[in-house]
Parts: C-alpha cells; structure tokens; sequence
C-alpha cells in the first residue's frame, strides 16, 4: 500500500518535527519517519539530557559552598545511578511530549528506516515490513552523529561519544575529554563537579575556538580554578586501550607525556548521517565532508527534496535545524521564507560558567576590517550577581563604530545562557546602541549588565 | 473577491494627487483596459486604467478631490459573480493596508518538481501572505533603527527604499542595495544610446499657479487665433519725436500697443468682456494686464483704465509695476482681475506667436518684433516696419466677427498713431 503525503520528513529531530508541525499547520499532509526517538539526539542524547546532568552539578556545587549562604550542610553526596535516571526521565518525559506534539497536528509517524528509491518515493522498514511512501516533497533531516578520532574507535566503555558519556553510572576517577567545543567543555564541567579528575586536550589556540578568544581565555582560567586540567595547542595520541583504561601519549607544543586513564571521551565535531539513505536513487549530490549539498533554500539538486540541519551544515545546533525546517515548510507552501543568516544563530554552553554568544567575535571584526567599539561589563559590578553569589564572569558587546550596530555579544558567567536572546533579538531588529541604552532593564538583574556593557562601549558606563 | 483600485504612483517621488474626474459611474461594467478616472499630479495628468474585468461597486474618493494619497483605495471593483452590494460594503477602514494586486503569485510545490539537478535555488515563492507595502501609513516609514542611521548617514532616502523585512520593513540590507545601487547610477555614463539624464527640481508656488491656470484655460477655454500684420513707420516716427521731446523717459513701442489696444477696447465693447458660466460680464473700461517675465516665471500686472490715460501716463505706470513685479513687490489688486491681456515677445526677436487666453478675460493680445519687410504698394514694392499681432479669442464669449473687429480697430490705432492722441 501506498499513501501518498504533501511532505515526508525522514528524522524526528528537532529540525524534522518542527518542520512537520509546521507544514501540517499550512494545510500539507505530512508524515514523519523516525527509525528511534522522537525528538532526535538532541532531546533524547543531546541538549536536553545533558542540561538535566548540569543541573545536578550546580546544585552539588553550590551545596558543597552552602556555608558561603548561611547554611549548614552535611553529608553532601551523589548517587549516579540517579543522576543519569533523572536525566533519563527527563528525555522520555519531552519524548513523550514530541508524539503528543505530532499527533495534535495529525502528523503520521512511520517507525523505520527511510530509504529514497526515487525521488518521489521512500520505502520505510521496520524489522521485515516494507512500507512505500510516495511524497510531492522531502526533508532529508537526519541529523549528525559523534565522529570518532582516528584510530580510537569508539567502544561505549572505554572510549565514549557523547551519548555513552551522559550515562555512566560510575563515575570515571580519571578522563580525558578530547575536544574543546561546547560538548567537550560540558561534560568537562560536568565530571569536574562531580569530582572526577579531568584533562582536556584542545589542538588549537584556545578552547571553545569558536567563541571570542577573551571569553574563551576567561573561561579557561574559571575551568582550571576549579581544578581541570586543561591543555591547548595538544593533541592525544599512540592509544590503548585495555580492561583497566586507555593510555595515551599527551603531546603538548612543548614536550609529550605518557598518561593513562580510566575513560576517554571524544568530542571533536560530527559526521553526518546520510548513509544508506537511498541517496544514490536520486540526484542529490554530498559536499566533500560528507554533507548533503543544499542551496540557501535547503533544496537539494531535486528540488522537491530539502534538507536542513547537521545533515547539510554547521552550526550543529537545534535551533538552527528548527528555524531552517520552518523556512522549508514555508517555501514548500508557498509562503514567505525568513532564511536564517548565521550572525545572528546564538551559541550556548552549559558549563559552570555559562557561556553564550552570537555574531562577530573581536577577532572576526578585525578581519572584516570593521571599526568596533567594544564594551564590557564585569559581574563584579552587577548587584544581583554579587548577591548570587556568582561574582566571576564578564559581558562584552561589540558595536560598529559608526553605525552602532550590534557586531557581536560575547557572555561568560552565571546564568548567560538566558541573558543572550534578548541581544539576539536586539541584532534580529537591528537595533542600534541608542535603542538598547534607552532600554529600561529591571533592577536588580544580570540584564543590567547589557545596559552597562553598551554604555561602556561609549563611554558612558555608570556602575564600574 | 473585491478589487481594490489604488491611487496610483505617476512617479516614483509622487505622495499624493488630485482625483479629477470619474469616467465611470458606479455600478458601470468595466473591462480591463477601460479608463476609470484621471488623476492630476504636480506634473501630469494620467488615466487610471482598469486592470480587471468587473462592475465599479463603489467610488470612495469622489472626483474633485484634492491630494488623495498614494495607494488608498479610491474605488472598489465586484468581481464578475460577485454582488455588488457586498463590495459596495466595502468600507475604506482597511486603506491602510494598501494591497496591490499582484501577479498570481509562482505555484511552487509539485510543478517545481522540475527535472534541474542543479543545486541552484528555484525561485522562492511569491509571498501568499503578500507582505503589506512597507507605509502603513504614510506618515511612518517602517525600518530597523540600524537601516534608519545608516540612511540618515549615507544621505538616502528611506521612502525611495522597499523594505523586505517582516512586514516590508526596511532593514540594513535594503539601504546597503540601495546605496551600492545609487553609487552605481553616480558612474559618469559611458556613451551610450540610453535614456538620459535629468533633474526635478521643485516647483514653486508660482509656477504651480502659472500650471493650473494656463492648463485650465487651454483645456476648457475653446481658443481661437486672428492674426494680422501692422506697419509701425509712422509709430516708430512719432514715438522718436516723443521721446526726444520728453526725454529722459522713453515710451516704448509696447505703450503704444497698450494704448491702441484700450482705445480698440473701447470702440469694440463687446470684445471687453468675460466669460462668467452663466453670464458674460462686459467692462466698462479696458484693464490690461501686461505679461512680465520674471526669473521663475511670468506675472501680469495691470494698467487700469488704461483707455482714459495718455500714453505717458500709461508709459510711466508699465514702467513702476514692471519695477515692482521684479521685486516682487506688487500688491494683489496691481495684478488680480483686468480684462483683456497684452504679451510681447518683440525684443527677443520672436516675429509671431500665440498666446493663450489669461481666464476670465476674453483676448489676449501677443505681439511680435518690428521688422522689415518689402512690402508691396499700390503695385510696387517698399519696404516698410511690419509688426504682427496675433489675438487669442475664448469663442464662448467673442465670435469670430468681433474678435476681427476689434483687431482690425488696434491695427488702425496703430498704423494712425496720431488717433491715440485724440
């Protein structure tokens, strides 16, 4: 049997249900083909677990101080059975809450595995059944998975990808954590908190080598106060892997240590997921990497299919997935499309500190040749972060010089992850420096700290 | 549906126009391609054009009507099997939300489906939620604060800009084309065969006066032209005798023109008249208004009772509001009414020309240099100072006969100066 659908997305992620929901409230027949989760890694093996993990480390860590608070505290300990069950719990619960999502939109899920056997056909399989779908369009949004370092593959034991990494019921004494990026320094954070003995190696410069080298320097100093041991400009290398542990040799720009340790975790980017899909039953075309080749519409080269996400680029993040699943649907309905422009995709890392961003860093203005003027603000100035008891952390807005736009907002500290989105929208409006100092910001809040951090780049800040 | 007709742009810069005229009545039956009404600019006058076929419903800027802005709608359009009551319903409260009828917008989904294996982007799909014309309302011009500062720096105009934000709001990117898109146009042009360029400038108030009045006159006063040549040697003789009697002050040629002309008015009577709808009103002097070119445009003022003054007081008079009309300090009684107008474009060299009527007055009098020219006499030949008049007639007031009448009459004062002295 065959049932023919306006638009059959293959991968329930956080890019391919979006989309769904999207197209089914446009008037499309839709139907999703997910082969696993509902919600895709990041709610199920991303985001959403991990950001239950750090949770629990902040609560420990500010425990561990409650004396600093007035409180007595004894006996703070941990159960990681727990831990990872809450986590666990907390992506069935969100799971759950994508099929309700789907179903409310009247959106079919086909459980299986979607192969093209044209361009206007996919078979799912689901154990021995065979189902053909026959589609007027496509989404290709399957996502990405953890790349493996060369000559280290991953085990689930030893050497562990992101996934295995946020379910380990004991806790590793010793790891090491290959990879800087948000990933890497999450977990990093994590393990450091829960008092696991962490080394992270970084090949480049600095860590978190896509934020602002001011922030991510800052943030190395707050890692390595807390006592990871952090290593830059150094690779892992000469493996082995064995019962008890993984020896490695640490080559930093100077001299290579012999280490070992009780688990490794990789963390060096993704790959994306585009085999046995049925690719070669259609024109569509892969970029070199190894990513589906698209247009700035997400149209592949059959333009009735699209694809959108970690499948096609970077940044890998779900709400960039999501806002392109919404301009395909748009466009497949005919509507106007709001293509989504990567200077103003913020990035979030959940580390204790936080750390969030979007647009130009410093650097990158330099190499536009842009004339900026930059402000900062410290938590130390900010009232309510002194009584937080969070005083460590730094907001830094870069602004062009002569047209006052908002370059970029760089932002380590406490809670900064859910201070950036009204610098995003700031840079989505094009506001300009006038707008956000005639801003009234509540009192007393880490807001205040963007008020002054735009004063400041004018010279006109008022608490520092 | 209903078709909204939208006041229409003549030109880019246009804000606003005047309504002139309805062609159609409501519940007329309109097809594509018929003239709807006229719109009248600073500039032009244009026909709005149907673009459907359908029944006018309703008229909502009834014709007369003075600056009707841009893009409101001016009328609504039942579509065929559309009742017209219901558009009629239609109610203005939505013009602010001016919506052109766009071309169907691209069906994209299935047809796309094309054959193309290039990765090249098909053509996004016209808006179906056509995003409403960036002015709401035309006072505030939707643009992002950062597009406003980077217009406001590199001297662009925002209105001139098409938003293609949320909503046609104006975003920085729109400003950057248009600028990278103006500095294009700043190139020195290659040579080419292409349109050229040009200049608006503003116009003043005065030369918005001097459009509607003569475009009135020329569209709804039905001209007619009598033409004769006058022989000036006796004229051009007493005149020398005058002014080397009377020197310092120099009557001039035009004087006597005026003055002939106010004795003809006096001796045609009927000729000294206006055309009042109803009525014809007959003066009882001859007022002549003297056309005065100025820097920025003409104004005439007016020698009164010009027939009961001698040519050195009508000389001296012409001398003091000719003064006055360069300086602009003429009052509105030197240069508001008069009854017959008189134009000379002599001293530029001009032999002959047509002026058009000045409304309410019934002639107008344009005359030409002297000049001369064999004439033949009594079946010889002799050259002679030949100056021609033409005189522009409103039919509705003075028929051919006593425009003839009162032509020939300024021709005979003319030719026998010495009447004028009588």
């Amino acid at each position: 049997m065959t049932t023919q659908y306006d638009l059959a997305v293959i991968g329930a992620g956080p890019g391919g249900y979006v989309a769904a929901i999207r197209a089914a409230q446009l008037g499309q027949k839709v139907c999703v083909i997910e082969k696993q989760h509902l919600g895709g890694v990041c709610l199920n093996w991303g985001c959403i677990p991990t950001k239950a993990l750090l949770k629990t480390s902040e609560i420990f860590s500010d425990i561990k101080r409650a004396g600093d608070f007035g409180l007595n505290v004894k006996e703070v300990g941990f159960d990681m059975k727990k831990v990872v069950k809450r986590s666990r719990d907390v992506a069935d619960q969100l799971s759950a809450g994508i099929k309700h999502l789907l179903k409310k939109n009247k959106i079919t899920v086909v459980e299986g595995h979607g192969r093209f056997i044209n361009n206007a056909t996919v078979e799912v399989t689901n154990n021995n059944k065979k189902e053909a779908i026959s589609f007027k369009n496509a989404l290709i949004a399957t996502g990405a998975r953890p790349r493996a370092l060369p000559g280290l593959p991953f085990d689930g034991e030893k050497v562990l990808s992101s996934k295995e990494a946020m379910i380990q019921e004991q806790l590793p004494k010793k790891l090491l954590i290959i990879g800087s990026g948000a990933i890497g320094i999450e977990f990093a954070s994590f393990y450091n908190a829960m008092s696991s003995d962490v080394t992270v190696v970084e090949m480049q410069k600095n860590i978190l080598p896509v934020e602002d080298a001011e922030i991510s320097a800052l943030a190395q100093k707050a890692f390595e106060k807390k006592g990871i041991n952090i290593l830059t400009e150094t690779t892992a290398e000469n493996f082995k892997v064995s019962k008890t542990g993984v020896e490695a040799t640490i080559k930093g720009p100077k001299k290579g240590t012999q280490e070992t340790f009780d688990k490794v975790i990789v963390a060096i980017g993704v790959v994306p997921n585009t085999e046995d899909l049925g690719l070669e039953k259609t024109k569509i075309k892969l970029e070199k990497n190894g990513q589906v080749a698209v247009n700035e519409l997400c149209q592949t080269a059959e333009s009735n299919i699209y694809a959108i996400g970690d499948v096609i680029s970077p940044p890998w993040l779900a709400h960039k997935a999501s806002h392109e699943g919404i301009m395909v649907a748009d466009h497949i309905a005919g509507r106007k499309t709001h293509p989504v422009k990567i200077e103003n995709i913020p990035g979030c890392t959940y580390s204790n500190p936080q750390i969030a961003s979007v647009g130009l860093t410093e650097a990158q203005t330099k190499e536009k040749g842009l004339s900026v003027k930059i402000g900062r603000f410290p938590f130390q100035g900010n009232g309510k972060a002194i009584a937080m008891g969070k005083p460590d952390g730094l907001v830094k807005l870069i602004f062009d010089a002569k047209t006052g736009e908002l370059h970029g907002a760089h932002l380590i500290g406490a809670d900064v992850t859910e201070l950036i989105h009204s610098l995003v929208i700031a840079k989505k409006l094009e506001t300009t420096e006038e707008d956000l100092m005639e801003t009234v910001f509540p009192h007393p809040t880490l807001s205040e700290m963007i008020h002054e951090a735009t004063l400041d780049a004018f010279d006109r800040v008022i608490h520092f | 549906m209903t078709i909204e007709i939208l006041m229409p742009a003549l030109s880019p810069t246009m804000t606003e126009g005047n309504l002139l005229k309805w062609h159609k009545k409501e519940g007329d039956s309109v097809a594509a391609g018929d003239m709807l009404a006229e719109i009248e600019t600073d500039k032009a006058t244009m026909e709005v054009e149907a673009v459907d076929d359908g029944i006018l419903a309703k008229i909502l800027v009834a014709e007369g009507t003075e600056n009707v802005q841009v893009n409101s709608v001016i009328a609504v359009l039942a579509e065929e099997g559309e009742s017209v009551e219901e558009a009629a319903a239609y109610t203005s409260s939505e013009s602010g939300k001016t919506e052109r009828k766009e071309s169907p917008s691209e069906e994209v989904s299935s047809e796309d489906k094309a054959t193309s294996a290039e990765t090249k982007p098909s053509k996004p799909a016209e808006s179906k939620e056509k995003s409403s014309s960036q002015v709401e309302n035309n006072d505030r011009i939707i643009a992002s604060p950062l597009a406003k500062r980077i217009a406001a720096q590199g001297n662009i105009d925002l209105k001139s800009i098409q938003g293609t934000g949320p909503k046609g709001r104006i975003i920085k990117n729109d400003v950057l084309e248009a600028e990278s898109a103006g500095m294009k146009n700043n190139k020195p042009a290659a040579i080419e065969y292409g349109e050229s360029g040009f200049t608006d400038v503003s116009v003043s108030s005065m030369r918005k006066v001097i459009a509607k009045r003569l475009s009135e006159s020329k569209q709804t006063v039905p001209h007619f032209y009598l033409s004769v040549d006058v022989e000036i040697d006796a004229l051009m003789q007493m005149r020398k005798e005058l002014n080397n009697a009377i020197d310092p002050e120099k009557v001039t040629v035009n004087d006597f023109v005026l003055k002939a002309c106010a004795q003809a008015l006096m001796e045609v009577p009927e000729a000294n008249a206006s055309w009042m709808g109803d009525t014809i009103r007959l003066y009882q002097n001859a007022d002549i208004s003297v056309a005065v070119a100025l820097d920025d445009g003409l104004i005439t003022p007016i020698v009164r009772a010009a027939n009961l003054k001698s040519l050195r007081s009508i000389s001296s008079e012409v001398k003091e509001l000719v003064k006055k009309a360069k300086n602009g300090s003429l009052k509105p009684e030197e240069f508001q009414g008069g009854s017959f107008s008189l134009s000379n474009l002599g001293m530029y060299g001009i032999n002959q020309f047509q002026a058009i009527v000045n409304p309410p007055q019934g002639c107008i009098l344009a005359v030409g240099a002297g000049i001369q020219k064999p004439v033949a006499k009594n079946g010889e030949m002799k050259i002679a100072t030949v100056m021609n008049c033409t005189l522009s007639v409103d039919h509705r007031v003075i028929d051919g006969k006593v425009g003839a009448l009162l032509l020939s009459a300024i021709k005979r004062n003319l030719e026998n100066p010495v009447l004028m002295l009588a």
